[in-house]
């Protein structure tokens, strides 16, 4: 909502304060001031200022009221005038090109000069000619021989609008030689209304937010005295059908108006609210919603008539399933039965509360208006401005439920100025039919309600002095403050929501930082705790701590995207999502199922910057389940490495590049991490994203807890991957902490020193590595402490379709120190079992 | 016999003197050699004693014994400094060009984001909160409607909401329906949690909107809660995210779920409060919205709002984030260049 100071002016008195007191202390009730727009008036000078400030000062030297006295033909150019001007010291001459001074060239001195806005030389304004608001110097120039170093100004130039067709023509009482700041310097303040505060996009409701923050009265405007009934009902009838829509609706006339423009300050008003000027009646209407929040709609009563054929009558009702509408801005609407219309006893008339039909809209050649002040169902309005996507400075009011009271005040105050400024005739006697009277809600409050929520016990009669300007009620008996809710605000409830509702209007006028700031006390709760925020912290210091990189990943992708990790990237992957009614584009349709889709494009889009990544991510995916109304959210953990495994540098030692077994390796570091290392890597062909002979199923026990491997060729080409392998895991952090919920237990250390040896075995090249390990920890009995894999070969010297596995032995006793004799036993029985079970042999050194 | 006195103590004192002049082990070895090898005169004479006199022999072996241990004594203390002097030296040619750059080493980090994360759970964590999660795919019902947002409502505008396509089910659009499901959970017990996570809201991405993003709301539910344990509250967090010289006000404002309801400003970091480019030249910096919990969500969690009273918060991890580290476009965060992440 854009509030020019001059406006608020009208109903509060604001003198002592300056535009950054102005600004705070409506930011400091809770209607954030979102820019200051300087219009003329200077930027306050302070140490600090706390609004944010932009527009053109007018400084008072510079920019004066002048008067035109006569307009002449350029002599060297058609389109440029030359106009005598009185700026109130002296005459001069001014060039311009308006156009809207030309009509007087020749008609020689001027019997009503034309009051306008001066500008002198050096003064800095916005440049005319250039789109949107471009600061440029006044300076001295010759157009066509003439000299020129001043200015009759336009409302572009001077920040008023965007209007640059012609100057501006001042009011015809306007002061010559007085600065133009004076005579209508304004500031623009930018508000942000809150969905509840919707009877503030008003610049009444704000200069009553005001009144009761600063303690000063409110001037109420003064509209038409108006009688309900008599001579009103001979000219239009009004049937109201469905009250639950249209709880009220008022109807007034105005005869003989004039479609003449509206005085300038009108104008200037509307602009600076951000509203166009078209001429006295139109502007009228929308100055008195600007003014009280009621959005107001006028018809052309002969037009109404000529329909009706005689005395028209008015019908509200919801629209037939298939009736059709044109509103004024030309759309054509196929209406439903859900829809809210006002009609006549032909067809429809208008959108009720949202648009005015193109019909039987008032235009130039008006000649009575029959205006509508009415209230709206503020669901169905929003309904019906969802429905057909359309939106007008009535439907934003509607739509935030404006109380019906509002309507009586509106009509007053919009008749009398349609009288006053379009040269027209009001009847005094209006129709008004409120068949669903809005009753204002009752609520008490005493002291200690107020210190319970707020921790600060607000003297009731400070309490009571705050809701009286705020246009509440209120009685105050035995240290009980009763408080009816004034007729113009639907957001105060009853009961003990009311309560609430009340001390929120006491305490933001009282002042949010008058209340103490305190720190909590009292009984903690129970403690449930989270084990998976633990779990996932520990998983993340993990793997941040063998070296890799932590990243964030969006939930949003698209099911092509995620079909990419299989080979050939089919359209569809025949699985079911969590599918976006309303995307955003069509590259986030879904919510994620897949971790390692997300990490293929990180890696993808990272591959080129550096030489190697070390990725991993902790977050959910989503998978919809049958009969259930929302989908599981299992957490991922997904890890993804390509290139080098660290920096070059300059050392001889070269880094190698990431392979199948880093993966594994850093896995292990993981599960070792965690204290849960009987995690088997079962060889799976059966992972369609990985290559067939180098991935793994990770399983604990029959549990699957999650798959890794390096990515197969077929997908691989689905990216744009630099050279290199790309080796991922995805783990299911669910499965994987239902695993570690046990705490671990920690070995004593034997002072006993260690025996190592090597032992180097050849055994068929199927034989899986793990198998081999496994039976040497069962020969080797309690003793043997460690197996450690120092070595694999495989070739001739061993023979074709062999391995030989050479490994570190670690023995040590508790009690003792081992001799060679134990060893050798120790060792025997490992090579015997080994020799026995799968057949192999010890390699000779 | 007096003559062979004076020929040892003379070879003593060139001896000694040859030796001050030596610098390497080889020309000691050399020197060893002449003065104390088979045939120096000191070894010599010591080959000769039978054929001296009775009288003579003990006043002969008495000094040559003395110049051997006076020699031997010169000479190691003349190889410590000369093994000092040739270590020294080969030390000089073993100098490293220190200012060379040292072999990289593979560091890990955790995303910005979840730093953030862990210093709000830790400082919500002293004051005694709970971390309590709920899902990020929510029903409308808890995202909205018991949070006093009941359909067509006009406060409905303020959440641009993605929907599923399943009816009355959509993507929470801030982490408040935790609010429910803690409050349904801890009932009839008091209530101090902090509800992180990510939601998701249709917005059109740029530097400072994203679709996805991470918040944390706190919920305190109990008897005597107040407005000015919220203003205590919010003070103690931002002065310890922030640096103990932020100030925070609370300015009014309106959220369906809290009553009354307050927008949570700092003052701005950059500039002190002074006003820059960053805070508009305002001094402050909008960090979230709280307020008392609106009595028709306490009711919604079980709670009866005629005797327990509770505030909340909701805060943007993300724009937590963007303070802390200055870092000018939202985008970054999940874009995951590793050229961003690698300056943690
Ligand atoms: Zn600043």
């Amino acid at each position: 909502m854009k509030a020019p100071l001059s406006w608020i002016l009208d109903y509060v008195d604001l003198q002592g304060l300056s535009l950054e007191e102005i600004g705070q202390t409506l930011t400091m009730i809770g209607l954030e001031v979102e820019e200051i727009t300087l219009v003329g008036l200077e930027k306050p000078q302070a140490e600090r200022l706390q609004n944010k400030y932009s527009g053109l000062p007018w400084p008072k030297d510079k920019f004066v009221v002048a008067e035109v006295l006569e307009v002449r033909q350029h002599p060297n150019a058609d389109k440029l005038t030359l106009c005598q001007l009185n700026d109130g010291t002296a005459e001069i001459i001014v060039l311009t090109g308006a156009p809207n001074l030309y009509p007087y060239v020749g008609k020689g001195r001027l019997e009503k000069p034309i009051k306008v806005a001066y500008v002198r030389e050096g003064a800095q304004l916005y440049d005319g000619h250039q789109p949107g608001q471009v600061l440029t110097k006044l300076k001295k120039a010759t157009i066509r021989g003439i000299d020129s170093s001043s200015m009759i100004a336009s409302e572009k130039e001077l920040g008023i609008s965007e209007e640059h067709e012609g100057v501006i023509f001042l009011d015809d009482d306007a002061p010559v030689g007085m600065p133009l700041a004076d005579y209508m310097g304004d500031a623009v303040f930018e508000v942000a209304i809150l969905p509840n505060m919707a009877r503030d996009a008003s610049v009444l409701g704000i200069a009553r937010e005001l009144s009761a923050a600063l303690g000063r009265p409110l001037r109420m405007p003064e509209g038409l005295e108006i009688r309900i009934g008599g001579e009103i009902e001979q000219k239009v009838g009004l049937q109201i059908r469905e009250p639950e829509l249209n709880p009220r609706f008022m109807l007034g006339l105005v005869e003989q108006v004039k479609a003449v423009p509206s005085p300038y300050w009108v104008r200037r008003r509307l602009a600076l609210a951000g509203m166009r000027p078209i001429d006295a009646l139109v502007d009228a209407t929308n100055y008195t919603m600007l003014e009280t929040g009621e959005p107001l709609h006028a018809f052309d009563y002969d037009l109404l008539c000529k329909r009706a054929g005689g005395k028209p009558t008015i019908i509200t009702r919801r629209a037939e399933d298939g009736e059709t509408l044109t509103t004024l801005d030309g759309a054509n609407y196929k209406l439903t039965t859900e829809t809210e219309l006002v009609s006549d006893t032909k067809g429809p008339l208008s959108l009720a509360g949202v648009m005015g039909g193109e019909e039987s809209g008032i235009s130039h050649r008006t000649n009575s208006v029959l205006l509508e002040a009415a209230s709206w169902n503020f669901i169905n309005i929003r309904k019906t401005t969802s429905r057909y996507r359309i939106t007008s400075e009535a439907s934003y009011r509607f739509s935030r439920d404006v109380h019906p009271a509002l309507a009586e005040l509106a009509l007053s105050l919009c008749l009398r100025r349609m009288q006053d400024w379009a040269e027209g005739s009001a009847l005094e006697d209006v129709i008004d039919h409120y068949p669903l009277k809005r009753e204002d809600t009752q609520n008490t409050l005493t002291e200690s309600d107020m210190e319970r929520l707020l921790g600060l016990r607000i003297p009731i009669e400070e309490a009571k002095s705050i809701l009286e300007r705020l246009g509440f009620t209120c009685e105050l008996q035995d240290g009980v403050l009763s408080a009816v809710t004034p007729s113009n605000r639907t957001d105060i409830e009853s009961g003990f929501v009311g309560k609430s509702n009340l001390i929120e209007e006491i305490s933001r006028i009282y002042g949010y930082d008058r209340i103490p700031t305190t720190r909590l006390s009292g009984e903690l709760p129970p403690q449930l705790g989270d084990r998976r925020v633990g779990f996932e912290e520990t998983v993340r210091d993990t793997l941040v701590s063998i070296g890799l990189q932590d990243t964030l990943a969006y939930r949003l992708t698209s099911v092509q995207r995620e079909a990419r990790i299989l080979p050939g990237a089919p359209a569809e992957n025949g699985l079911e999502y969590v599918r976006i009614a309303n995307p955003i584009s069509p590259e986030r349709t879904v919510m994620r199922r897949s971790g390692l889709a997300t990490m293929f494009e990180l890696i993808e889009r990272n591959d080129r910057n550096v030489d190697g990544l070390s990725f991993f991510e902790i977050g959910p995916v989503f998978f919809p389940v049958e009969g259930q109304q929302l989908p599981d959210e299992p957490h991922r953990l997904t890890i993804g490495l390509w290139g080098k495994k660290r920096e070059t540098g300059w050392s001889a030692e070269k880094p190698g590049e990431y392979g199948f077994f880093d993966l594994k390796g850093i896995l292990e570091a993981l599960f070792q991490g965690l204290h849960h290392e009987s995690i088997v890597f079962d060889p799976s062909r059966e992972i369609p994203t990985f290559h067939p002979g180098k991935s793994a199923r990770l399983m604990a026990g029959e549990i699957e807890i999650g798959v890794m491997g390096e990515v197969h060729p077929l997908v691989r080409q689905n990216y744009d991957f630099m050279e290199n392998p790309v080796l991922a895991a995805e783990l299911y952090l669910d499965q994987m902490m239902a695993l570690v919920d046990k705490g671990f237990k920690v070995n004593s250390i034997s002072s006993f020193p260690a025996m190592v040896e090597d032992i180097a075995l050849i055994v068929d090249d199927d034989i899986p590595a793990r198998r081999v390990e496994e039976l040497i920890w069962r020969a080797g009995g309690k003793l043997l402490k460690n197996v450690a894999l120092f070595d694999l070969f495989r070739g001739e010297k061993i023979g074709a379709g062999k391995k030989s596995l050479a490994y570190q032995l670690t023995y040590q006793a508790f009690d003792r120190t081992l001799s060679v004799a134990d060893a050798a036993a120790i060792r025997k029985k490992i090579v015997k079992t080994l020799a026995y079970e799968i057949g192999a042999v010890l390699r000779d050194s | 016999m007096i003559e062979l006195e004076t020929q040892l103590q003379n070879e003593q004192q060139v001896a000694l003197e040859n030796l001050q002049q030596l610098e390497s082990p080889e020309a000691l070895d050399a020197w060893k050699q002449t003065y104390l090898g088979k045939a120096s005169l000191v070894m010599t004479t010591y080959g000769k004693m039978g054929t001296f006199s009775k009288e003579e022999r003990p006043i002969i072996g008495r000094a040559v014994n003395a110049i051997k241990l006076a020699l031997e004594a010169a000479l190691s203390e003349k190889e410590v400094l000369v093994k000092r002097d040739a270590l020294l030296k080969t030390m000089e040619s073993e100098r490293l060009d220190v200012t060379l750059p040292g072999f990289p080493v593979k560091r890990g980090r955790m995303h910005p984001v979840n730093l953030s994360l862990r210093e709000i759970y830790r400082i919500f964590g002293d004051m005694g909160f709970q971390v309590y999660n709920s899902p990020e795919v929510e029903t409308d019902d808890m995202n909205f409607t018991y949070l006093n947002i009941p359909p067509y409502h006009p406060a409905r505008d303020m959440w641009d909401t993605f929907y599923t396509e399943k009816e009355g089910v959509v993507l929470r659009t801030h982490t408040s329906p935790g609010q429910i499901h803690a409050m349904r959970e801890y009932f009839p017990n008091p209530v101090r949690v902090i509800l992180p996570g990510a939601c998701m809201r249709y917005e059109q991405q740029d530097q400072s909107h994203e679709i996805e993003f991470m918040q944390f709301e706190l919920l305190v539910v109990d008897k005597g809660i107040t407005f000015a344990n919220l203003k205590g509250t919010m003070d103690d967090f931002t002065k310890r995210m922030f640096g103990a010289g932020a100030y925070t006000r609370l300015r009014p404002s309106h959220f369906p779920f809290t009553e009354p309801s307050a927008e949570l400003d700092m003052s701005c970091i950059f500039c002190g409060g002074q006003g820059c480019g960053v805070c508009h030249g305002t001094g402050w910096i909008e960090l979230g919205g709280c307020g008392m919990v609106h009595p028709y969500v306490l009711q919604n969690g079980g709670y009866d709002p005629e005797i327990y009273s509770g505030f909340a918060a909701g805060v943007g991890i993300d724009r937590t984030t963007l303070l802390r580290y200055q870092i000018d476009d939202i985008r970054y965060l999940r874009n995951n260049d590793i050229r961003f992440l690698e300056q943690f």
